[in-house]
């Protein structure tokens, strides 16, 4: 079955993204496909490769580049909720007169017509947040 | 349908709403702090154990054992792993999260 997984809440506040996590693991080794994870609203959080948690705490930006360099998966970051929370790739930063930009490897950012063609393209839309 | 409730019933009002508006037949998944609500002898049981007669209540296991409340859980209640987690996203075709 073809899944799209929405996360609507950033690292390390509530459990959505671990869920979300969780979920999308078990669906990938279950055999299904999961057409595109798209972060929105704090979820956008889950997006900087600044974050850096204690070495005894999971890393929950990495595992998500890791998961999605495993699975060639498709990570879409809402680019109006990125913005507002300061979150750039090199493009961004630079279209913005920002000095740096912190998009993670594995995230891109675009607009919410993302979210709605996963909708419209996936079977399931499973949405994860606070 | 799947309703998927992920707060506690004794910090918010999802598992109610959802519950109100969640018909016959139904699967109810709770995940997270949406937990609690499967406490035996709390504020919210009766209405779970209502909820049973016509709809299928279900938690998540690793949510449930990670709050200390596996042997506290409403008989009934049925215990999935996110394998069972993802099968009842493909049985039900609608799925909806009370979030």
């Amino acid at each position: 079955m073809k899944f799209t997984i929405q996360v609507s809440e950033g690292p390390y506040t509530h459990q959505a993204s671990d869920s979300a996590y969780q979920f999308t693991r078990a669906a990938l080794e279950k055999g299904h496909e999961i057409f595109r994870v798209f972060f929105y609203h704090d979820g956008v959080n889950n997006a900087t490769r600044l974050t850096t948690p204690p070495q005894d705490d999971r890393n929950v930006v990495n595992r998500w580049s890791e998961l999605a360099a495993e699975h060639n998966l498709d990570m879409v970051v809402c680019v109006a909720a990125a913005q507002r929370r300061g979150i750039a790739d090199a493009d961004e930063a630079k279209r913005n007169g920002k000095d740096a930009d912190n998009l993670a490897p594995g995230f891109r950012i675009s607009g919410l017509g993302q979210l709605i063609e996963g909708a419209i393209q996936s079977e399931r839309l499973v949405v994860f947040g606070d | 349908m799947l309703h998927i409730v992920n707060k506690s019933p004794f910090e918010k009002n999802s598992l109610q709403s959802c519950l109100s508006c969640a018909k016959e037949g139904s699967t109810i998944l709770l995940i997270e702090d949406g937990v609690y609500g499967v406490l035996k002898n709390s504020a919210v049981s009766d209405a779970i154990t209502g909820a049973m007669k016509g709809m299928t209540i279900c938690a998540l296991e690793a949510d449930v054992k990670a709050r200390g409340i596996a042997d506290k859980v409403i008989d009934g209640v049925k215990l999935v792993d996110y394998n069972g987690f993802v099968d009842l996203t493909c049985d039900n075709e609608k799925l909806q999260s009370w979030l």
